[in-house]
């Protein structure tokens, strides 16, 4: 197992660095221009010694390489810097990935927005999965019952009303009408005490909800269908025939089997969380991640957009490994050696 | 070895069906047996002929829906078992009647251990420790031939083989001391030698144990090696009912006649073509108003299509449902 991980991580690098390339190819065919949200005051040849001083000027495999350079040696050199307090080098003269808007390293601005994107969106994946689970179990034991059939049209429309549908109605129901929810979230809310939490929980339930219930729906779908294929399972009738209790013959023989497939689909959705967010975040202003990267592309921001991108890039492939390696733990049959 | 004793198993008019989509389909039709303790009884009938769902049923091991018991009258020791709560039911199996699957490549839960597997019905059953119940593992692989035992309860299913396999399916049959054995075509999945290895296995474990067992199976051959007493089934009825040998000698139903005359000869002259019974068996959409093997049978008259036959006696301990008698060559009267 761990000859295999470490052989699957060394065949991540050149992959990474792929994608690194096509990212930065693509955005550097793309006709943006990150002087254009300037005012129109503002002369050509201004604007052209804006982009010069961008590096703009320089051909596109040097601007890759320079973003090489920074992303990959002195960004981890400075983390590292932090950290332990030690200096390696001349860490004053070392080129970050600064953003173009905002002038600051682009890895400081994510610092800042990871902990809103991981509450909100973070949570409503583990109270989607929580939902999810008992929904597929119960609807596949009682396959066809209403029980069943609700759970299809929850999962029906969970899954193909857009996450903008629901978030708008939400707060038209709960901001507007019962006036339950504040219908935007509050990043400089901290919290100090109960009645603070109690606050912060109130403006995460309408988000949390919202893309709660559409992961729900997709993951009790692979639950029930997963369930169902081992409930006509030959063990199960052996396991009855032992006189196992019918609980035990669902929640531990059945169950087991059931969750190799969904284990996988769990973690290879976590890092789509992370991007498929960004429609919930601007519905109701949390500044997370997603809205970071709306912003970076809004206003041309090669260095954060490319960055941002290449890091989901980084946690795809990491979930990818984690997926096949839970999946060998799960699964007796499957032996990486 | 039928002796004098109580049946310990007695059922009696048991009538299943499914209930589908396409309608009902009756698989079990007024099937009537018992079996003494200690006695080996044989099942034959071809594929859907309601072997198996007959034996399912007695324990309530269909899936329902589609398949429920509609009739019968079930009584293991005396007890009412369709009587019997959820509960009850438990206890039986595994506890009192053990089962053996056909196929122990899918019949064996591939993620579990087979010690884990092997020790649950001792866990539930005989509420042993975990350590009593291990070191009882032990001895069952040992008992059913499995080499290094102790070694292998650790092992899953997949590093067994599939003769290891249905061995290991025995081993937990047997867990709690089963009174009585269901062995549902144990060895058809399996290869030949294999086979001969299971039956001797068998065999040997029904002298040290002294359980009865219930030995469901489309092989004829198997059949004559092994059982007591014989059933033949057609179209979800017991179609002839006898001692094995009597059942070789002197069968008595056009069925088992057709059914001894598809298995070639080792000795003397060979047929140039294997013999088989033409036509289809009979769908069993509705319940029975004619002989099942009319279609089928050369010797069907009129009465065959108008009326199901009953079980007749035709010597002690030999019955069989037909209208035909071949000691006169006519038509039985009565």
């Amino acid at each position: 197992m761990l000859n295999y991980t470490l052989r699957r991580l060394m065949f991540a690098i050149p992959t990474l660095l792929l994608i690194s390339f096509i990212i930065f190819a693509i955005l550097d065919l793309a006709p943006n221009d990150p002087t254009a949200s300037l005012p129109l005051t503002i002369p050509p040849d201004v604007r052209q010694q804006i982009r010069e001083s961008l590096g703009l000027d320089q051909a596109m495999p040097i601007r890759y390489f320079k973003w090489c350079v920074q992303f990959f040696w002195n960004e981890p050199l400075n983390i590292l810097e932090q950290w332990t307090g030690w200096t390696i080098g001349d860490s004053e003269n070392r080129l970050r990935v600064i953003s173009w808007q905002t002038r600051s390293p682009v890895v400081d601005l994510i610092v800042e927005r990871m902990p809103q994107t991981l509450w909100v969106v973070g949570m409503s994946y583990v109270l989607g999965i929580l939902i999810a689970l008992p929904i597929g179990i119960l609807s596949a034991y009682k396959q066809y019952s209403w029980f069943d059939q609700f759970g299809t049209l929850f999962s029906m429309a969970g899954f193909s009303v857009p996450t903008f549908f629901t978030g708008l109605l939400f707060i038209v129901i709960f901001s507007v009408n019962l006036q339950l929810f504040p219908s935007v979230y509050d990043t400089t809310h901290e919290v100090t005490d109960w009645a603070s939490f109690w606050v912060q929980v109130r403006q995460m339930i309408m988000p949390t909800m919202v893309l709660a219930l559409f992961n729900a729906a997709q993951i009790s779908r692979f639950m029930r269908a997963s369930m169902l294929d081992n409930l006509q399972q030959d063990y199960v009738r052996t396991a009855r025939a032992k006189g196992v209790r019918e609980r035990s013959v669902v929640l531990i023989h059945v169950l087991r089997n059931s969750m190799i497939p969904v284990v996988t689909v769990i973690a290879l959705g976590v890092p789509q969380v992370f991007g498929g967010a960004i429609i919930t975040e601007q519905i109701f202003r949390v500044n997370g991640l997603g809205q970071l990267l709306i912003v970076g592309i809004q206003g041309a921001d090669i260095p954060l957009v490319q960055t941002l991108t290449f890091i989901f890039a980084v946690l795809i492939v990491a979930f990818n490994l984690v997926a096949d390696l839970l999946y060998g733990i799960l699964d007796p049959r499957i032996r990486y050696d | 070895m039928p002796d004098g004793s109580e049946p310990i198993l007695d059922v009696h008019d048991l009538k299943t069906i499914f209930r589908t989509r396409d309608g009902e389909v009756h698989a079990v039709n007024s099937v009537s047996f018992s079996i003494r303790p200690g006695e080996l009884l044989g099942v034959v009938g071809e594929s859907g002929s309601g072997k198996s769902v007959t034996m399912m049923s007695l324990m309530g091991l269909l899936p329902s829906p589609p398949a429920e018991v509609v009739r019968g009258d079930i009584r293991y020791q005396g007890h009412d078992v369709r009587a019997m709560s959820e509960a009850q039911l438990r206890k039986l199996r595994g506890g009192d009647i053990g089962f053996v699957f056909q196929d122990p490549m899918t019949s064996l839960n591939p993620v579990f251990t087979v010690g884990y597997q092997l020790v649950e019905p001792l866990r539930i059953h005989l509420k042993l420790s975990k350590r009593a119940a291990s070191v009882r593992a032990a001895e069952l692989l040992a008992l059913v031939g499995i080499p290094d035992a102790a070694k292998r309860l650790g092992d899953f299913p997949h590093q067994f083989s599939g003769g290891m396999r249905q061995r290991v399916m025995i081993a937990i049959a047997l867990a709690c001391d089963p009174k009585v054995l269901i062995a549902d075509e144990p060895t058809t999945a399996l290869d030949v030698t294999i086979q001969a290895q299971i039956i001797e296995l068998i065999k040997d474990l029904r002298q040290k144990l002294g359980m009865a067992i219930v030995w469901i199976t489309h092989d004829l051959g198997v059949i004559a090696e092994i059982a007591d007493r014989v059933l033949v089934m057609y179209g979800g009825q017991i179609v002839e009912h006898a001692p094995v040998r009597e059942l070789f000698r002197n069968p008595q139903h056009p069925y088992t006649r057709a059914l001894l005359e598809t298995i070639p000869r080792v000795d003397g002259a060979r047929d140039a073509r294997l013999r088989s019974i033409s036509g289809q068996p009979p769908s069993l959409a509705a319940h029975p108003a004619s002989c099942p093997f009319a279609a089928r049978c050369p010797h069907a008259f009129e009465r065959c299509l108008a009326e199901n036959p009953a079980r007749r006696l035709v010597s002690p301990g030999h019955d069989v449902a037909c209208f035909w008698d071949f000691a006169t060559g006519g038509a039985h009267h009565g």
